[in-house]
């Protein structure tokens, strides 16, 4: 792999590009899906190839090949050179990427048990324990169980002398119940909703879920919410579990610090931000209860690695400090704009795709309550759990979700279960309106396998830790 | 250079041999081969200048044995002897590995329809081209003190696939989609073109309409929430019917009670008229589908009836029936999926659609949705890059974008009048949708 990362950064030199880098990439995914008792689906991905990028008078370039011999790296860095020429025609201000970056290294995901070593019995098994577990269940129409491992061996080389070996690994599950009547589908998800939940680490991620001990508890509660009533209609209180927080934190706050958003490259696309850099320190953007970090370090986050791809060292730092606005999720591009240094946060899904901006680890800071007080504390509200819909402006102001699971609150205790939750807001009006944050013990990091932006569309995966919180005057209960 | 860039995709012969020599080489008692290869480019612009501009070729060689009543699947991306070993091999350890399970039947040979989905002008198409074509939305903008952003894609691919049952398909395709938004310093606009021809592409016709979009949308004004009839241009229409299938055409999602179609019943207005047509050249069409069934037309709602879903191998079997060619590749536990869709055209010109209307909303696009209730078929989104009012049966003036919540078949109930024009929508990840432009009697604005 060395040898073609060095022929590409030489021809591409000698072709006139003022920088480039090259990344090679080896990816390894099994899937393993167990619908209604019976083993359903297993099935085992390779992709391999490499990527070049190209500055030529200062305009970018790009290409990518699945063949990995020295006379495809010749024409795809002459196609990249070429794309760089037409990009020229048509260039605004010539990149800046601020200093130089000439990271060396290598980086291994730390885990006990590489997941591709455990035999797939075992892994069928437990899909099939966890499904029985549900099948025990009367009412339940259709069960579900998934696992997705991955592994991702990557090389980044630049011009500017960076050399980076990378071997990546994630291991996810997860369990799915519905149940059907006439009118309604109710469906309730372990651990997360989206199929699966997925960290960086080995399988040892996926026996700590405990699958089989929670598949009778979610068919029973699909079951019961088809005869539940409907979530009230109104304006309350609303306490959002773990989960549903970090999927809040993903849309509203992870997406609009993004800064090439800010500055307009998705905006055909994936949309804007309402957080412009004027902005930057001055916002009010939550409570003093909202800090929330960006970090590539967290243990089991799948935005977790050793340098992005530009070769920028993991990193945390700020985004919301006790409510203020105070940094966004930079690339070397974006941040030179803002007189910045890059933060590491450019990923690519592939070989294939060229990196963008992408959420790390994006966490809402354990606070000092729990989820017990926050109810024990609240008159009129409701408990949301385990997202089931999500939708957002192009701006990142005004988000409707809906969860599985409700629970209306009255004068501090858990009431009726509740279906087809939903709750609506503002962006900045809900994040200030939050009043408690559950503490360390309560707080856990949450794998989102499913972020998706930039055209070609890339798909990423990030993570968010989270704990449960509160918020005030919410409107809660949208059906139509 | 202009050979460069002329499609490099393998030789069909070539492909034809490899999957012959992959499925000789199989010990399983049913092998299916599905070989794609792409070559495609895609120019983004933002801020009136081009910021990212790519490239990429692959292949995916997908591999699906059944051996014992036992399946395996396993993909690469290499087309050559050793990667071909390799993934057979990975497939067949699979099957082995494990016990007794469903097997989704392949099928037999039949003929497909050829269909034309070529062009070679697409295929040879430039990063010389693609900075031209931008580049004029891009001067349009800057001339009008605005700001264009975008893409434009342009992209070849083949597609073969066969059986030791004997089915062997092959079809190839092109696809040129621009999309832009243009933005003024309080509103957008938005337009996209999607064809097979990159010479349909009308550079002109693209920037006209987003820049006029753009002027017509600076400084709205916010509007109350609340039940508005509304027009809806093709762009929300085409996502609606895409959710639509989603969430409801697929004979799994009536067999497992997720779906909104009530067969035989009337499910909305009778001027809704849906079907599913993969042979239609005015839409993306293919000949078959990712099982190596011939697609068949599907009629899905008629003058409001719920009147077909669609089926692929393991549904069918289950019935009894034949697949209507709307397959995915295995290994695939969502089931069928429509996704060639057709929405009857009415007699309206596009700009009557709003006369009649009082008080009501016209809508450019859709922005997010999301599914809050797959039975009752209710939607959650924003609208985006152009809302406006109309007043009077004339469209006055820009108001700010809203969040609605409402049933697609009811909102359908009330369709007052649908263009007597369609235009091509091409889907994000796969398939297509041509639909017209409707006036709808209610749709509720939550937000």
């Amino acid at each position: 792999m060395k040898d073609l990362a060095e022929a590409a950064l030489n021809a591409a030199q000698v072709k006139g590009a003022g920088y480039a880098d090259v990344r090679l990439d080896e990816h390894v995914q099994q899937d393993i899906i167990v619908k209604n008792g019976q083993l359903a689906a297993v099935s085992d991905d390779a992709s391999e190839g490499f990527g070049v990028r190209v500055l030529v008078d200062g305009a970018w370039g790009f290409a990518g090949s699945a063949r990995l011999d020295k006379h495809e790296v010749e024409e795809v860095v002459d196609r990249a050179i070429r794309i760089a020429r037409a990009s020229a025609r048509v260039r605004t201000a010539p990149v800046d990427l601020g200093p130089a970056v000439t990271s060396r290294g290598h980086y291994r995901t730390p885990l006990e048990r590489d997941p591709f070593s455990v035999p797939l019995t075992e892994k069928v098994d437990l899909l099939l324990r966890a499904d029985a577990a549900m099948g025990a269940v009367k009412g339940v129409s259709i069960r579900e169980g998934s696992m997705e491992f991955l592994r991702q061996r990557k090389v980044f080389a630049s011009t500017e002398g960076a050399f980076i070996e990378q071997e990546l690994y994630e291991s996810g599950a997860g369990i799915e119940a519905t149940a059907t009547s006439p009118d309604e589908v109710q469906n309730r998800s372990y651990p997360n909703s989206f199929g699966r939940h997925q960290g960086s680490g080995g399988y040892e991620y996926v026996v700590a879920m405990q699958l089989d001990r929670h598949g009778g508890r979610i068919a029973e509660e699909a079951v019961a919410l088809l005869t539940a009533p409907q979530c009230p209609s109104g304006v309350k209180t609303l306490i959002l579990d773990a989960s549903q927080t970090a999927l809040q934190i993903h849309e509203s706050c992870g997406h609009p610090t993004e800064l090439d958003r800010v500055f307009g490259t998705e905006a055909a696309y994936a949309g804007t931000s309402f957080m412009t850099p004027e902005k930057l320190n001055h916002l009010q953007y939550g409570s003093p209860q909202v800090t929330i970090t960006a970090d590539a370090t967290t243990p089991t986050g799948l935005g977790t690695f050793g340098w992005d791809d530009e070769g920028v060292p993991a990193q945390q730092s700020f985004l919301i400090k006790e409510g203020l606005f105070v940094g966004y999720l930079t690339s070397r591009e974006t941040a030179s704009v803002l007189g910045q240094q890059s933060n590491g946060t450019m990923r690519a899904d592939g070989w294939n795709r060229i990196p963008l901006i992408r959420m790390t680890n994006v966490s809402l800071q354990p606070g000092n309550s729990s989820l017990e007080q926050m109810i024990a504390e609240t008159k009129d509200g409701v408990y949301m759990e385990t997202n089931r819909s999500w939708s957002i402006d192009d701006k990142r102001l005004n988000f409707q979700f809906g969860t599985q699971l409700a629970y209306e609150i009255l004068n501090g205790k858990r009431g009726r279960l509740v279906k087809n939750a939903t709750y609506a807001g503002i962006t900045p009006e809900f994040w200030n309106s939050c009043d408690a944050v559950a503490g360390r013990n309560e707080w856990s990091v949450w794998g989102l396998a499913n972020c998706g932006k930039g055209q070609p569309p890339q798909t990423a995966h990030v993570a968010h830790g989270a704990a449960p919180a509160r918020f005030q005057h919410v409107k809660v209960g949208i059906l139509k | 250079m202009k050979s460069m860039e002329t499609a490099r995709l393998t030789d069909q012969a070539e492909v034809k041999r490899f999957i012959a020599k992959l499925l000789q080489a199989s010990p399983a008692a049913q092998t299916e081969v599905m070989v794609t290869e792409w070559d495609s480019a895609l120019t983004r612009f933002a801020n009136n200048g081009i910021h990212q501009n790519v490239a990429e070729r692959d292949v995916s060689v997908r591999v699906r044995v059944v051996k014992d009543g036992k399946t395996g699947v396993a993909s690469i991306n290499q087309m050559n002897e050793s990667a071909a070993a390799d993934v057979l091999k990975r497939a067949i350890a699979i099957a082995d590995l494990q016990s007794k399970g469903e097997v989704v039947p392949m099928p037999g040979p039949a003929k497909s329809q050829a269909v034309e989905a070529w062009s070679d002008a697409t295929a040879a198409a430039t990063p010389e081209e693609r900075a031209d074509f931008v580049e004029a939305i891009c001067a349009r903008a800057r001339h009008a003190g605005l700001k264009a952003f975008g893409a434009f894609s342009t992209g070849s691919e083949q597609f073969a696939i066969a059986n030791s049952l004997g089915v062997y398909h092959h079809h190839r395709s092109t696809e040129a989609t621009i999309n832009s938004v243009v933005m003024g310093e309080a509103g957008s606009g938005y337009a996209d073109r999607g064809a097979i021809d990159v010479r349909e592409l009308n550079k002109d016709e693209v920037a006209d309409e987003v820049i006029d979009k753009a002027q017509r949308n600076q400084n709205a004004q916010p509007i109350e929430p609340g039940t508005y009839e509304v027009v809806l241009e093709e762009y929300a229409v085409a996502e609606m019917l895409e959710f639509m299938s989603y969430t409801g055409f697929s004979a799994l999602a009536v067999e497992e009670d997720r779906s909104f179609m009530r067969l035989g019943e009337r499910i909305t207005g009778d001027a809704i008229t849906i079907w599913d047509d993969g042979l239609d050249a005015s839409g993306l069409p293919a000949p078959f589908d990712f099982e190596g069934v011939p697609k068949q037309r599907v009629d899905l709602i008629k003058k409001g009836v719920a009147s077909g879903v669609v089926y692929d191998m393991m549904t069918a079997t289950q019935e009894g029936r034949q697949s209507t060619g709307h397959g995915l590749p295995a290994p695939n536990t969502e089931g069928p999926y429509a996704v060639n869709l057709f929405m009857q055209p009415g007699s309206a010109a596009k700009p009557d659609l709003v006369s009649g209307i009082k008080r009501g909303i016209w809508v450019t696009r859709f922005w997010y949705v999301r599914i809050v209730h797959p039975k009752l078929s209710i939607i959650t989104g924003m609208t985006r890059d152009g809302t406006f009012l109309i007043e009077n049966g004339k469209v006055t003036r820009p108001v700010k974008d809203l969040r609605f919540t409402q049933s697609m078949l009811e909102a359908l109930d009330g369709t007052v009048a649908a263009g007597k024009t369609t235009k091509l929508q091409i889907g994000e990840f796969i398939g297509a949708s041509r639909v017209p432009a409707v006036h709808l009697k209610a749709f509720t604005f939550t937000s």
